[in-house]
């Protein structure tokens, strides 16, 4: 796994090319940071490998997911453009170092052997996301962001290492590959009950990553305040970092006591589903209705993981893959628009400033709207497909009501997300030609030719996973 | 490779449309149009000749057993033949209208052609699936875009009704197909067939109903048809034929593919009260279409009343109420591509869709109004037309299935004549109007569309048994599988 010593490096040199280089290198100089890290990932393919004393195991799926996750910053980074002009006030430089930072985070949370290393990833990865999300300094919302971000997000560590440490009294281990045996050879009379209360801090800890209701509340506010392009890394790195080690956690290490922990995923992937997509269908800002669609997708795929099948882990992969997508590509049109529209519109990041984007801007107004319906799921997308084998692996466990309820679900969403269309193709309004920078249209057109072919021929990444 | 072709030529040409926007796009379109019909007419007439069906199969999802498989036998034959039929006139009609080198409306309505096709042309249960609902995103912004009055809210309202009904048919899927046998499923409907046929009385009777409300919202069944009088009247005319015309036939088609040969069990259960809503729907949708005033509404309504009585037939499950309603899905879409443009026609002129407003055309335009009653009289089932030989044959099989239900859905004819001479009445004879004076006679170009729909009509009523015997073969075996 020299991915991870090579990506630290990577943001500790970023810091100090900053001092020479403008933010256009620095940015490129990221980007080929993250491909480079990309291929040392991809080259421990096929062969099992400890590492660092047997505290992080590569395996094909956790390679799968840390490429989903430098391919998610990739796609961020891409779309930072630089983090404008404003020399006195963004710091480039530092924003990037971070962002590889929490990269690095993100892997160890995917890759982890040992439980420490699972708190130690999901530290780098969040101290370095409070940093990010209050780094519009002068910003009060931004602030306000940050400081509940990170009051929330210890909590939340602080339940996981206290489920950690219950979980290591109950075992005597911290190697996941040993608890999951110990836990196996055990009789269930002779265990003692705190293990289950381990089990559930644990989980809690990391639902609490993946904003699943009831432990949602910092999303809204934190996607809303933090600076657009960190909450996009926030949706898109930070939950399938968090998904992936959720399910690490539950389906693999404690599988073989599925019926402890299974009723709790089960009723919260209910709950998040209702207040996601209920809670959406108000929102006024096209910003605070991406953050409540990131939880009722969690919910979605909190559906797969209760039904435990033996195609979750790919389920997931391919959610996760058509979710960070579909959500690079809207997050990427919506910043564009409330820059543009900032200034000129009283709520630059409500439906209002979509209306009339088609007329001037046809490219972007169909990057969006075959973003949105990747989301809501309709066929030709990729979303459709996820939410295809989500609810196959649902039914496969025969789980009927979680299904009826996705399916009211999904057709609220369709009249949330179709807000977005509707006002950029139907709607009138007066905005010009918005002027997009080269690599910026390039990523754009790519993540939505990707979301289609994903659509159309889902077998091309849904063979390797 | 055929079969790729009709399913994928649209498509090409619509893209085309879309993205490069070339200015004579009618002509593209158009002739585009003309060549799907032959090659469509080309597979028909060869799978006629050796009375053997087509397929095309290729790995699609080979992980979850998904394959791109086409099959065009007896049943699916005709559909595909009546999608590109009527896609050629739909296109016409458009001519010397504003919207006839409107790129983009051209491009829609092609790769709505496709979607349609490959919805009739699937053989894997979750293809067809993918192309049911996928036909959704070209008509909502055909109608969102080009519709009337209050169009956002309508066609909205059209998309996410049919969509939630198309998630039930999506579980129902899912469920059948988990059962199939094997570590990888399969989604073939041949597998399906039988696999449901192993599933417990209770199960299949879940399942019809899961499939029955996503099929029914989409034909539409009473009571789930709020959405198409207001959707058929705002959608622009091409959107209201395309969707009458066409659409409505994935419904009723997706009854005789996935509903009839899965779930026997399911159909003793429910089938009598699906075909009693059928029949309430005919009832009710004629009695209030007698009442209406704007002529493209009242179409409309009888759509749902023709659609209401192929439902019936054919969920008797018999040999002549399947061949009767795929023999009227036929002559319905062709019946109705026709009046909806009759009506364009004088909305054209006349700006008005009113009847109080309308009278007198037959002065002004023989042609029209001989053709408007030529199609009107296709669609009240008068012997010699197309429409004669659908509605008796669906009548017979009602009719020997359920003596009373029979009576009750023969009341149709006399309620269809009802409002249909009222229309013609109303428009086309009496006095001449205020704005109807000045009507001018057809183009070329528009007698060009007319006059070959209505030589359909009565072929459709002298030689039924082109199309009967085409379809024979496969409704008889089809026919088995629901004994």
């Amino acid at each position: 796994m020299t991915a991870i010593i090579a990506l630290s490096l990577f943001g500790i040199s970023s810091l100090f090319l900053g001092f020479w280089f403008s933010r256009k290198v620095l940015q490129s100089l990221t980007l080929v940071f993250l491909l480079v890290g990309m291929a040392l990932t991809a080259a421990d393919w096929n062969q099992e490998l400890l590492w660092f004393g047997h505290m992080f195991r590569t395996t094909n799926t956790s390679i799968n997911f840390s490429l989903l996750i430098q391919l998610a910053a990739f796609l961020v980074v891409a779309f930072s453009r630089g983090f404008g002009n404003d020399d006195e006030h963004t710091h480039p430089a530092e924003y990037y170092a971070l962002m590889l930072f929490s990269v690095v985070g993100a892997i160890m949370m995917v890759s982890f052997d040992h439980m420490i290393m699972l708190f130690v990833g999901l530290e780098i990865l969040s101290v370095a996301m409070y940093v990010l999300t209050g780094s519009d300094k002068r910003s009060l919302r931004a602030n306000e962001a940050s400081l509940k971000y990170f009051l929330m997000g210890a909590f939340a560590t602080g339940i996981l290492l206290f489920g950690i440490t219950l979980v290591y009294g109950a075992t005597r281990s911290f190697y996941i590959s040993n608890i999951g045996t110990i836990i196996a050879s055990t009789a269930p009379e002779s265990t003692p009950n705190f293990l289950y209360i381990g089990v559930l801090l644990m989980t809690v800890g990391l639902l609490f990553k993946v904003s699943a209701a009831p432990f949602h509340f910092w999303t809204a506010d934190v996607y809303d305040g933090a600076p657009s392009i960190f909450t996009m890394f926030m949706s898109t790195v930070v939950k399938t970092a968090g998904f992936a080690a959720l399910y690490h956690i539950v389906g693999d290490v404690f599988g073989g006591i599925y019926s402890t922990w299974v009723m709790t995923i089960y009723f919260i992937s209910m709950l998040t589903l209702i207040v996601g997509n209920v809670t959406a269908v108000y929102q006024q800002s096209v910003k605070r209705m991406l953050a409540y669609s990131s939880i009722s997708h969690a919910g979605y795929m909190l559906m797969t993981v209760s039904a435990h099948q033996i195609s979750s882990t790919s389920t997931i992969l391919y959610y996760s893959l058509a979710y960070i997508l579909a959500t690079a590509t809207s997050f990427a049109v919506f910043i564009l628009v409330s820059d543009y529209q900032t200034g000129r519109k009283e709520k630059p990041e409500n439906f209002q400033s979509f209306e009339g984007l088609a007329k001037n801007n046809p490219g972007l107004a169909f990057c969006f709207t075959i973003s949105l319906l990747s989301l809501a799921g309709i066929p030709l997308t990729g979303g459709f497909w996820g939410k295809f084998f989500v609810f196959s692996d649902t039914f496969n466990r025969n789980m009927t009501y979680p299904i009826i309820l996705a399916i009211l679900m999904s057709a609220i969403g369709v009249y949330y997300y179709f807000k977005g269309i509707i006002a950029a193709y139907f709607k009138e309004g007066d905005i010009e030609k918005i002027e997009v920078p080269t690599l910026f249209k390039i990523t754009l057109w790519v993540t939505t030719l990707a979301t289609l072919v994903l659509g159309v021929y889902p077998s091309l990444v849904k063979s390797i996973f | 490779m055929n079969l790729l072709f009709i399913l994928f030529f649209p498509l090409v040409v619509g893209l085309i449309l879309l993205i490069l926007k070339p200015a004579k796009a009618f002509i593209w379109s158009f002739a585009a149009s003309l060549i799907e019909l032959v090659a469509a007419g080309y597979v028909l007439s060869q799978m006629a000749e050796s009375a053997s069906p087509q397929s095309y199969l290729h790995d699609w999802i080979p992980e979850v057993g998904i394959s791109f498989s086409l099959l065009a036998d007896g049943i699916s034959g005709i559909l595909i033949g009546l999608c590109a039929l009527l896609v050629p006139f739909i296109i016409a009609t458009t001519a010397r209208t504003d919207k006839a080198n409107n790129a983009q409306y051209q491009g829609l309505i092609l790769t709505m052609q496709t979607a349609l096709m490959g919805a009739f042309l699937a053989k894997d249960a979750f293809l067809f699936y993918f192309f049911f609902e996928a036909s959704l995103l070209p008509i909502y912004f055909l109608a969102s875009i080009y519709g009337g009055e209050n169009r956002q809210a309508i066609s909205f309202k059209f998309f996410v009704y049919t969509l939630f009904g198309s998630l039930f048919l999506l579980i129902g899927l899912i469920y059948v197909y988990l059962r199939t046998p094997g570590q990888i499923h399969s989604a073939d409907m041949e597998v399906l067939y039988q696999t449901a046929h192993g599933l417990t009385a209770q199960h299949q009777g879940y399942l019809f109903l899961a499939f029955f409300i996503a099929f029914a919202i989409k034909m539409p069944i009473f009571p789930f048809h709020t959405w198409q009088p207001d959707t058929y009247t705002t959608s622009p005319t091409q959107g209201t034929m395309l969707l009458s015309g066409i659409m409505l036939k994935m419904g009723t088609y997706g009854v005789i593919r996935l509903v009839l040969p899965m779930f026997p069990l399911g159909m003793a259960t429910w089938g009598s009260t699906a075909m009693i809503l059928s029949i309430v729907g005919v009832i009710y949708g004629s009695i209030i279409a007698i009442q209406q005033k704007d002529a493209k509404r009242l179409l409309a309504y009888s759509s749902f009343a023709h659609v209401g009585l192929i439902s019936a037939g054919m969920l008797t499950q018999s040999v002549e109420g399947i061949q009767g309603a795929l023999y009227q899905m036929l002559s319905h879409g062709i019946n109705v591509v026709g009046l909806f443009f009759v009506i364009d026609l004088i909305e054209r002129r006349t700006k008005s869709r009113e009847l109080a407003q309308l009278g007198g055309i037959t002065q002004a335009s023989y042609v029209l109004s001989v053709c408007f009653v030529i199609l009107s009289l296709g669609s009240v089932a008068l012997p010699l037309t197309n429409g004669f030989i659908g509605e008796f044959l669906l009548l017979k099989s009602v009719f020997d299935h359920q003596m009373t239900l029979g009576i009750i859905a023969g009341i149709t004819i006399i309620l269809g004549a009802v409002y249909t001479l009222r229309l013609i009445q109303k428009s086309m004879f009496g006095n001449v109007s205020r704005i109807t004076k000045d009507f001018e006679d057809l183009s070329a170009a528009e007698k060009w569309v007319l006059i070959p729909l209505c030589a359909l009509v009565i072929l459709g009523g002298i030689f039924p048994n082109v199309v009967l015997n085409f379809s024979e073969a496969s409704v008889v075996q089809l026919a088995q599988l629901v004994k």
